[in-house]
């Protein structure tokens, strides 16, 4: 799967490192490292990281997001 | 046919192309898409390869922990799209509306949008840029090879040049425990970008992870083997360094010379245009069906004196892109203007570094929050007594309280007390910028010049 | 200048069932003077504008002293505030030392690992109510099952869970703004008798734990040494006071708030049994719409802040009402609605900026995997009385018991 993480909104709160370690890591107090192009067993780890992020920074690929999110009918999604 | 029906028939059978398969290209696909045009939608690349992030490249990949070919962007949404990848753009026929490239191969178009980014200035003495062990860092590609190279273990690492990227590598030698020189003209890293204050914050850095830093001196030579190995580099000051790899990491150049004969006004410091991303033609007036997003656009900004800036931001990228897009499909008065702030990101020797704003306009400097000593700040820019750009140390949390601040001109130094405040932070000092007028690799923003009529202009917050 | 009497209405209980017309009709002027003193802050921009700017103070020693008295504020002479109650630097460095036994950078994969214990506490509480056709919620599982949690990683017994809880309670509800001088006085009073009680009982604690260190957080407090050094022991009674309180106290009230809106919205209940992974979204939009802290009434100014119409003067007190921020139409889209997978849900249910929630991987984790398991296994869920009853706190708020129907227990 893939993702990007727009670390201009990142600000360090490290929920996605709590929550997919294997994905993202905190290189220091707040720099953060992530795998790009993460193992499709990690999806379920990167979306909860995804919905947790404080910020809303992280990008998956429309083909790795829930197909719920679209059904909802919500506009202005990714 | 009305100016309404010609739009939508844009909107539903017109022929866009997309020079440039980058962040800002890919982007501006999907806002195409998004937007509801379901015409034809081209992208043309020079590399072979799908769009991929590249700020990626000079940490993950570098320290081994991504593979370089790793790094493809997701989509937000299907694009639906004709890819030429592999196959550069090499010319443009304004008035025939016609992209030629590079395999002798032409496409028409009804709106074209130029995003052909940067590419890394290569070093200057094109025999010594060919020995063996000699890089540049900007590409899939680059990357892949540089890694391989670290990854053997060479002896020494040395980078020319310490700009973000250059910094980014050195800081990845050293994580790997590789011995690594950085020679930089300037007085010390990250100087162009972030002023001399800073500069020396990032020079401690360096030092404190065992980077052999050498400030105020020129590589004057690079000298091979006799199997066409680089071997050893010279400096201006006499001295001379052993390395058998050499990242040349001077800044970037943009990639134009493809519309030099086009009659758009194209050149090295980029592409002008107006603040909706229509390009310039070099008579100064603005056309309407070719746009400009990313490292090779510059664009009048008027929380900036309506000076004609180039960022080489990702932000900006995806930003301008997005605008592009909705301006090539819209009509005039749904169109949007571009209005970035400006704001970047670095992360080297475990600190994240962060700027919003202009830093290299400014005259002074105050850390507001936080001890340069430290390594854990925030500095608060000056220019002419109001806020000008921000830059955080590990505190990118207070980063957006100074974001508003630069939008609404307050005033520097500022007037209010801070949590955090130390002593250093009660007077502002010169922020240390070189003499513009010297060559340098440095700065990520680049001002050029005033647009021909310089209003004065309110901005308006955007969340006021 | 133009004040209002809401704050009173707000934190009286008779409106604890529903505080949302009250916070709808404070929204109308988006940072006023309460007549009881202090600022109040109803809307999003303005929040999160606050929560980022240098210029709030978290330390109450910034308030003037006529604030001071007026909010009855007291300092505890016998124990420092916690980090939550500290600006940088001391914050910063407290805050670091804090996380460093509990996530990244040094423990990145503590919470993560106990994933198969969390889902194994709560399908024990589960379990316990085979047999019944009626239970409480609260007491049968979204209170143990967090106590559980924090006692674990912490490194507190269980079984003194019996002493600590009500130390715990009064701490809580002493975060509540309410009452006459003389009854804000007496709070202070049971508080800091509680927080002293306790502290003694934590130090105690942590001094065997660190002759005898285990795998927990108050051993690697009391042992370890990180680029920061190590807290003080003074600091590491704070800390762990407030560790244990806010894992006490919060996540109770975010699964109890979460099961009653799913009764509330049987359609989202059916969905989430079929379809489990909405869960995660569906517990960020809860933490929205039904946020645990409904309010921050611990800031101050270093400055006088020019906000949206209005000067906050300097050390005035400033309540930052997250709850009605979280419903704010200018930021989301039909705000009083519960829209389980609500797109573009940058909520304020955690806080945000250098104080947002210490253990918010931890409550995340734990709601969703209440609720998933609730929802799965639990047979035609009831709810006997809606509302229900409430506590007593108005920050902390959440219903005291949530007494439901069920038709048995699946496995």
């Amino acid at each position: 799967m893939r993702l990007v993480v727009d670390l201009n909104r990142c600000q360090g709160y490290a929920q996605c490192a709590f929550l997919a370690p294997d994905v993202f890591t905190m290189h220091g107090e707040e720099a953060l490292m992530y795998d790009p192009q993460a193992d499709d067993t990690q999806r379920e780890n990167v979306r909860r990281a995804a919905d947790a992020c404080p910020v809303k920074a992280i990008t998956l690929d429309y083909e790795d997001r829930p197909a719920a999110a679209g059904k909802a009918g919500g506009s202005g999604v990714g | 046919m009305s100016v309404d029906g010609h739009l939508e028939a844009l909107r539903r059978e017109g022929r866009i192309v997309i020079v440039g398969a980058s962040l800002a290209g890919l982007r501006a696909a999907e806002t195409l898409r998004a937007e509801g045009f379901t015409g034809t939608l081209t992208l043309v690349g020079d590399e072979p390869h799908e769009p991929y992030d590249r700020p990626p490249l000079s940490k993950q990949v570098l320290l081994g922990k991504v593979p370089a070919d790793h790094t493809r962007l997701p989509r937000r949404r299907p694009i639906d799209a004709q890819w030429r990848l592999g196959s550069a753009a090499t010319g443009l026929d304004l008035a025939a509306r016609r992209v030629r490239l590079a395999d002798g191969d032409t496409l028409d178009y009804d709106r074209l949008l130029i995003a052909t980014g940067v590419r890394a200035r290569p070093w200057p003495h094109e025999l010594e840029a060919e020995l063996d062990g000699v890089f540049v860092l900007r590409t899939q590609d680059d990357a892949a090879r540089l890694h391989h190279r670290l990854a053997a273990g060479p002896r020494r690492v040395l980078v020319i040049g310490a700009g973000f990227t250059g910094s980014e590598i050195a800081s990845a030698c050293r994580e790997r425990e590789v011995p690594v020189t950085v020679a930089e003209r300037a007085a010390a890293p990250l100087v162009g970008a972030l002023g001399g204050v800073v500069g020396e914050v990032a020079a401690e850095l360096q030092r404190a992870h065992g980077v052999d830093l050498r400030c105020g001196v020129l590589v004057t030579g690079l000298e091979g083997d006799s199997a066409g190995r680089v071997r050893k580099a010279h400096f201006s000051d006499g001295s001379a360094v052993e390395a058998d790899i050499v990242v040349v990491a001077l800044g970037a150049t943009r990639n134009t010379e493809w519309l030099a004969d086009s009659g758009l006004g194209a050149g090295p410091r980029g592409i002008a245009c107006d603040a909706g991303c229509r390009a310039f033609d070099v008579r100064g007036i603005v056309t309407d069906d070719v746009f400009v997003a990313g490292d090779v656009a510059r664009s009048p900004h008027p929380l900036f004196g309506y000076q004609f800036l180039s960022l080489e931001h990702w932000g900006n990228a995806v930003a301008q892109a997005e605008v592009a897009a909705h301006n090539m499909v819209s009509a005039s008065a749904e169109r949007r203007p571009h209005l970035w702030m400006p704001s970047f990101w670095s992360a080297q020797f475990g600190v994240n570094i962060k700027s919003v704003g202009v830093p290299p306009m400014a005259d002074q400097i105050l850390v507001s929050q936080g001890s340069l000593a430290e390594h854990r700040f925030t500095a608060a820019y000056g220019y002419q007594g109001r806020v000008i750009a921000a830059v955080t140390f590990d505190q990118a949390k207070w980063l957006d309280f100074y974001e508003r601040q630069i939008e609404q001109a307050a005033p520097f130094p500022p007037e209010f007390t801070t949590v955090d405040r130390r002593p250093e932070g009660h007077q502002p000092v010169s922020a240390g910028f070189p003499d513009p007028s010297q060559p340098t690799h440095g700065p990520t923003v680049t001002l050029s010049g005033y647009s021909p009529t310089d209003r004065r202009v309110s901005f308006t917050p955007r969340r006021a | 200048m133009t004040s209002v009497a809401l704050l009173g209405q707000i934190l009286d209980y008779a409106n604890r069932p529903d505080p949302y017309p009250l916070y709808a009709e404070l929204r109308r002027t988006p940072v006023v003077r309460d007549e009881s003193g202090p600022y109040l802050v109803s809307t999003y921009w303005e929040i999160k504008g606050l929560l980022h700017d240098p210029r709030v103070s978290s330390d109450a020693r910034n308030l003037t002293p006529d604030a001071a008295a007026a909010v009855g504020h007291e300092q505890d002479p016998d124990l420092p505030p916690s980090f939550l109650l500290l600006d940088p630097p001391e914050h910063d460095r407290l805050r670091r030392l804090a996380m460093r036994p509990f996530g990244p950078p040094h423990t990145p994969r503590r919470v993560f690992e106990m994933h198969g214990e969390l889902a194994g506490i709560v399908s024990g509480l589960i379990d316990g109510l085979r047999g019944r056709d009626t239970v409480d919620l609260v007491d049968d599982v979204s209170y143990p099952f967090p106590v559980t949690v924090i006692c674990r990683i912490l490194g507190v017994p269980r079984e003194d869970e019996s002493h600590f809880h009500e130390w715990a309670d009064t701490i809580a509800a002493g975060l509540d703004p309410i009452g006459t001088a003389e009854e804000r006085a007496a709070m202070a009073q049971a508080v800091r008798q509680a927080r002293a009680d306790l502290a003694r009982y934590l130090a105690e604690l942590i001094e065997e734990r660190r002759r005898a260190p285990r795998d927990d957080m108050l051993s690697a407090m009391a042992t370890e040494h990180g680029p920061d050094g190590q807290l003080s022991p003074v600091e590491m009674i704070t800390t762990s006071v407030l560790l244990l309180i806010a894992g006490h106290e919060t996540t109770v009230n975010l699964i109890t708030n979460g099961m009653l809106t799913l009764l509330r919205n049987p359609d989202v209940l059916k969905r989430l049994r079929g379809e489990p992974g909405l869960v995660v979204p569906l517990v960020e939009e809860l933490l929205r719409f039904e946020p645990p802290v409904q309010m921050l009434p611990q800031r101050t100014t270093l400055a006088d802040i020019d906000i949206a119409g209005t000067v906050i003067p300097q050390g005035a007190p400033l309540f930052l009402m997250v709850a009605s921020g979280n419903r704010d139409p200018q930021r989301f889209t039909d705000p009083d609605r519960f829209v389980p997978d609500r797109p573009d849900n940058e909520h304020l249910g955690f806080g945000h900026g250098l104080h947002s929630c210490f253990g918010a991987p931890l409550a995340r984790l734990e709601a969703q995997l209440a609720l998933t398991e609730l929802v799965r296994r639990l047979d035609a869920p009831q709810l006997v009385e809606d509302p229900p009853p409430y506590r007593q706190n108005a920050v902390l708020r959440g219903p005291r018991h949530l007494p439901l129907t069920i038709g048995g227990v699946r496995d």
